[in-house]
C-alpha cells in the first residue's frame, strides 16, 4: 500500500467525511446568503423607519380657544369668514406682509385655513406617535391622551401632504413646506448640471478620441479618477474658499448689480456641486464614448472626415444616450448630498422662493439635516416626510436612467 | 520598378498629410478639449493650494505648536486648545465600526454573487445593493439617530448608550459601505480566472472549499483595495456621523458615547456664522487638508492594487 493514501479516506468513512463536507459548505452558503439578507433587511428597515414617521398620530392643543374668535366650528367656516377673521384677529402690518407674499383674496380656502390655525389659533404639538404605535397601539395612545392632556386633541395625520409640498418653511412643524427647498434644490442642479455636463463631455472627448498617450494625459487620467474619491466635504471647503470667498463679487451678483446678498448663493452652491460631480460625468462620459464601435470612427476618417468631423457627427450622436444617463446619475447624486451645501453656506430658514442664481437659498437634504437633529418629535415627522420626497426624486430619476441604459444596452 | 518610375516622373504628385498641417477650426476645437480635461488638474491643485494656504496660516499661527497639536487631547481652538487627537479618534473608531460591519457582510454578500448565484438570481438581488449606495447619508444619518440608536438602547440599556453616539454612526456607515465592498470584491472574484476554479473541481473540492480556498486568495488583493476604499469613505462620510454621532469633539475609546469625528467638526462649525481669517476657520482647513491628504493616499494605493492585480491575471 502507498502510505500517502492514509490521508485520503475511502469506501464508507469517504462517504462519511463528504457528508461533513457537504454539510459545511451548504452552512457556508447559508451564511453568505445571510449577508444580502441582512442587506435587504437593511433597506428594508430604512424604508420602514421613514415612512413610520412621516404617518402617526399627533396630540396638540389650541392655543387660543377657537370660540373666542367665531360663533361657528372652525371647519364649518367658508372662504369669506375666514378672510374676514383674518383681517380683523391679525395686526395689520403682518397682513400686509402676507399680502405681498401672495394676496389674500387669491388664496385659496385650505391656505387661508392654514393661516387662521397658525396665526390666530396657534396650534401647539405636544406629542407624536409613530405610525406602528398609532397602528397597534391606538387605544392606549388615546388613553395616554385623555389622561396627560386633556385639553389636547388627537388626529391621525399624515405629515406628508400637497399642502406640505407647496407651502415655504415655517418655524412650526405643523405648517413648515418644502416649496423653497425643492426649488433650491432644482436651481442647484440645474446650475450644476450646466457647468459640469459640457466641460465633462469636453474632457472625455479629449481623453478618448484625442489624448495621445504620453506622461500629462495619464497624470489626467489618473487625477480624475482620483478626484471621483475626494471626500464631497472637501469640496465644500473648495467651494467655500473658492466660489463663497475668492469669486465674490461674481457669485453674490455685485458684478451685475445685485447688491444685497454676499457669496452664499445658489451659484455658489451649484458650481461647487458642479466641481463635484465633474469627475463622475467625465467617468461616465467615456464610458459612453468608449462603447462605441471603432469601425463608425474608421468609416467616417475613410471617407475623409476630420476627426472632429468624426466625432461630432458620428461618435457622439451615438454616445448620447450613454452620456446623458451619466448625467442623470450624477444628478441623482447632486441632489443627495448635503455636507457640501452645508460648508457653502446653505440657509436653514428661508421662506422666500429662490428667484435667480443669486439668491440666497436653502435645499431639500440641507432641511431633512435640520428638521432630523431638532429634539422635538415633529420635526421628525416632517423630517421623514421630506426624505420621502426626496427619495421619490431619487427613484424617478434613476428609473429614467435605467430605462435610457436598457435601449441603448439593445442597439448595439 | 514601374511604380518608382511613376512618382519619380510625376513632379507634382505629393502625398497628403493630414496629421502635418491641422484646421484651424480644428485646432481650436482640440485646444478647448485639452482645456476641459487639464480642468480637472487644476480642481485638485486649487484644492491642494486653498486648503494649504489656510491651514499653513492655521499652523503658522504661534499658539499652534506640533507638540500642542498631537501631543493634547483638547480641540477647542477658540480658546486655544489645540488636540487634535479627540477628532481623529472617533473618526477611527467610527471608520473601523464601519468596516467591521460591511466587510464581512460584503465580501460575503460578494461571494454569494460571484459564485453561487445563478444570473437570474444575480440580476435580482444586485439592484437590491445598488438601491442602498443611491441613498443620500443625510437619510442614512436619520436612520442611524431614530432607529439605530433607539435599537442600540434596548439592546444595551439606556444608561450605556447616549443618544449621540459613534457605535450607531460606524453601523449605519457600514451598511452605506456595505454595496461598494460588495461591488468591488466582486469584481475581483469574477476576474479570477476559470481555470482556477475548474482545476479546484477537478481535484474534487466542493463548491464552498473552491471559492473560499481557492478563489478568494486568487482575488483577495483586490479585496484589499476594495477594504482600503471603504475605509477611505468612511473616513470621509459627513452627514451621518453629523446627525448620530454627537456634537462636540470628546476623547474617548467608548462607542456608545458622544464624540465628533473630523468631518462632523467641519460640518457643525462651518454651519454657523464663521468669520474669515479667526482660528476657527482656518483650523477647519487644516482638518479638511488631513482629510484630503489621508483619503487621497488611501484611494492611490487601492489603485495601485487594483492595477497590479489586474496585470497579473490579464
Amino acid at each position: 500500500m502507498n502510505p500517502n493514501h492514509d490521508h485520503y479516506p475511502e469506501g464508507e468513512s469517504f462517504r462519511q467525511s463528504l457528508t461533513v463536507r457537504y454539510r459545511i459548505a451548504s452552512i457556508w452558503q447559508g451564511l453568505f446568503f445571510t449577508a444580502l439578507l441582512i442587506a435587504f433587511l437593511s433597506l428594508s428597515a430604512l424604508l420602514y423607519n421613514v415612512i413610520d414617521g412621516a404617518f402617526g398620530y399627533v396630540a396638540y392643543e389650541y392655543k387660543n380657544d377657537p370660540a373666542e374668535f367665531t360663533t361657528k366650528p372652525l371647519d364649518d367656516l367658508n372662504r369669506e369668514e375666514l378672510l374676514a377673521l383674518l383681517k380683523t384677529n391679525i395686526s395689520s402690518g403682518a397682513y400686509n406682509k402676507l399680502n405681498n407674499e401672495k394676496i389674500m383674496e387669491k388664496r385659496s380656502k385650505s391656505e387661508l385655513y392654514t393661516l387662521v390655525l397658525e396665526r390666530i389659533i396657534q396650534i401647539d404639538t405636544i406629542k407624536t406617535w409613530s405610525m406602528t404605535d398609532s397602528i397597534f397601539r391606538g387605544s392606549e395612545v388615546k388613553a395616554e391622551v385623555a389622561e396627560k392632556y386633556p385639553q389636547a386633541k388627537l388626529e391621525f395625520r399624515s405629515w406628508l401632504t400637497p399642502v406640505f409640498l407647496t407651502t415655504p418653511m415655517s418655524s412650526k412643524a405643523e405648517f413648515a413646506g418644502v416649496r423653497t427647498a425643492i426649488l433650491g434644490s432644482l436651481w442647484m442642479v440645474g446650475i450644476a448640471i450646466l457647468f459640469a455636463l459640457p466641460i465633462g463631455t469636453g474632457a472625455a472627448i479629449y481623453l478618448q478620441e484625442y489624448a495621445t498617450k504620453n506622461f500629462l494625459n495619464r497624470i489626467i487620467q489618473t487625477n480624475i479618477n482620483n478626484l471621483a474619491g475626494v471626500p464631497s466635504i472637501v469640496y465644500g471647503m473648495l467651494g467655500l474658499a473658492i466660489f463663497v470667498r475668492a469669486f465674490e463679487p461674481f457669485t453674490s451678483g455685485s458684478m451685475f448689480g445685485v447688491m444685497d446678498s454676499n457669496g452664499r448663493t445658489i451659484l455658489s452652491a451649484g458650481l461647487t456641486m458642479g466641481t463635484l460631480v465633474l469627475p463622475l460625468v467625465i467617468i461616465n462620459a467615456q464610458e459612453a464614448i468608449k462603447a462605441v464601435p471603432d469601425s463608425l470612427r474608421q468609416a467616417a476618417f475613410g471617407v475623409g472626415a476630420t476627426r472632429w468631423q468624426t466625432t461630432w457627427h458620428h461618435v457622439l450622436p451615438n454616445a448620447l444616450p450613454g452620456i446623458l444617463t451619466g448625467s442623470i446619475l450624477a444628478v441623482s447624486r447632486a441632489i443627495g448630498e448635503t455636507a457640501p451645501l452645508i460648508i457653502v453656506g446653505a440657509s436653514t430658514f428661508i421662506s422666500i422662493d429662490p428667484d435667480g442664481p443669486f439668491s440666497k437659498f436653502t435645499a431639500l437634504p440641507i432641511q431633512i439635516y435640520q428638521w432630523t437633529t431638532r429634539a422635538q418629535s415633529e420635526f421628525h415627522a416632517i423630517a421623514a416626510s421630506a426624505i420621502i420626497v426626496l427619495l421619490v426624486m431619487l427613484l424617478t430619476l434613476n428609473a429614467t436612467a435605467v430605462l435610457l441604459r436598457n435601449r441603448v444596452q439593445r442597439k448595439y | 520598378m514601374k511604380q518608382e518610375n511613376i512618382t519619380m516622373e510625376d513632379q507634382n504628385f505629393r502625398p497628403l498629410d493630414l496629421k502635418k498641417k491641422m484646421r484651424f477650426g480644428e485646432s481650436v476645437i482640440q485646444s478647448l478639449l485639452f482645456l476641459a480635461g487639464f480642468l480637472s488638474i487644476f480642481i485638485t491643485l486649487a484644492i491642494v493650494y486653498e486648503l494649504g494656504k489656510e491651514a499653513l496660516l492655521f499652523f503658522g499661527n504661534p499658539d499652534v505648536t506640533f507638540a500642542k497639536f498631537f501631543a493634547t487631547t483638547v480641540w477647542s481652538p477658540g480658546i486655544g486648545k489645540f488636540g487634535i487627537w479627540p477628532l481623529v479618534t472617533s473618526t477611527l473608531i467610527t471608520s473601523f465600526i464601519a468596516i467591521f460591519v460591511s466587510l464581512p457582510l460584503g465580501l460575503a454578500a460578494a461571494l454569494f454573487l460571484s459564485e453561487y448565484a445563478s444570473p437570474k438570481a444575480r440580476s435580482t438581488l444586485k439592484p437590491i445593493l445598488e438601491i442602498l449606495a443611491g441613498i443620500p447619508t443625510v437619510v442614512y444619518g436619520y436612520f442611524a439617530l431614530l432607529f439605530m440608536t433607539p435599537l442600540l438602547q434596548k439592546i444595551f440599556g439606556d444608561g450605556t448608550v447616549e443618544v449621540y453616539n459613534m457605535a450607531s454612526a460606524g453601523i449605519v456607515m457600514g451598511i452605506m459601505i456595505l454595496p461598494l465592498i460588495s461591488s468591488m470584491s466582486e469584481d475581483a472574484l469574477s476576474a479570477v480566472p476559470r481555470a482556477l476554479r475548474e482545476g479546484a473541481y477537478a481535484m474534487g473540492a466542493t463548491k464552498y472549499e473552491t471559492s473560499l480556498q481557492v478563489v478568494l486568495p486568487a482575488g483577495l488583493s483586490g479585496i484589499g483595495a476594495a477594504i482600503i476604499i471603504g475605509i477611505s469613505r468612511a473616513v470621509g462620510e459627513t452627514m451621518i456621523v453629523a446627525v448620530a454621532a454627537g456634537s462636540g469633539p470628546n476623547f474617548t475609546f467608548n462607542p456608545f458615547k458622544a464624540a465628533e469625528t473630523m468631518t462632523g467638526h467641519i460640518a457643525r462649525i462651518s454651519g454657523g456664522d464663521l468669520s474669515y481669517n479667526s482660528i476657527d476657520y482656518t483650523s477647519l482647513f487644516a482638518i479638511a487638508l488631513m482629510l484630503f491628504l489621508v483619503t487621497l493616499v488611501l484611494n492611490l494605493i487601492s489603485e495601485a492594487i487594483i492595477n497590479r492585480f489586474r496585470q497579473r491575471y490579464e
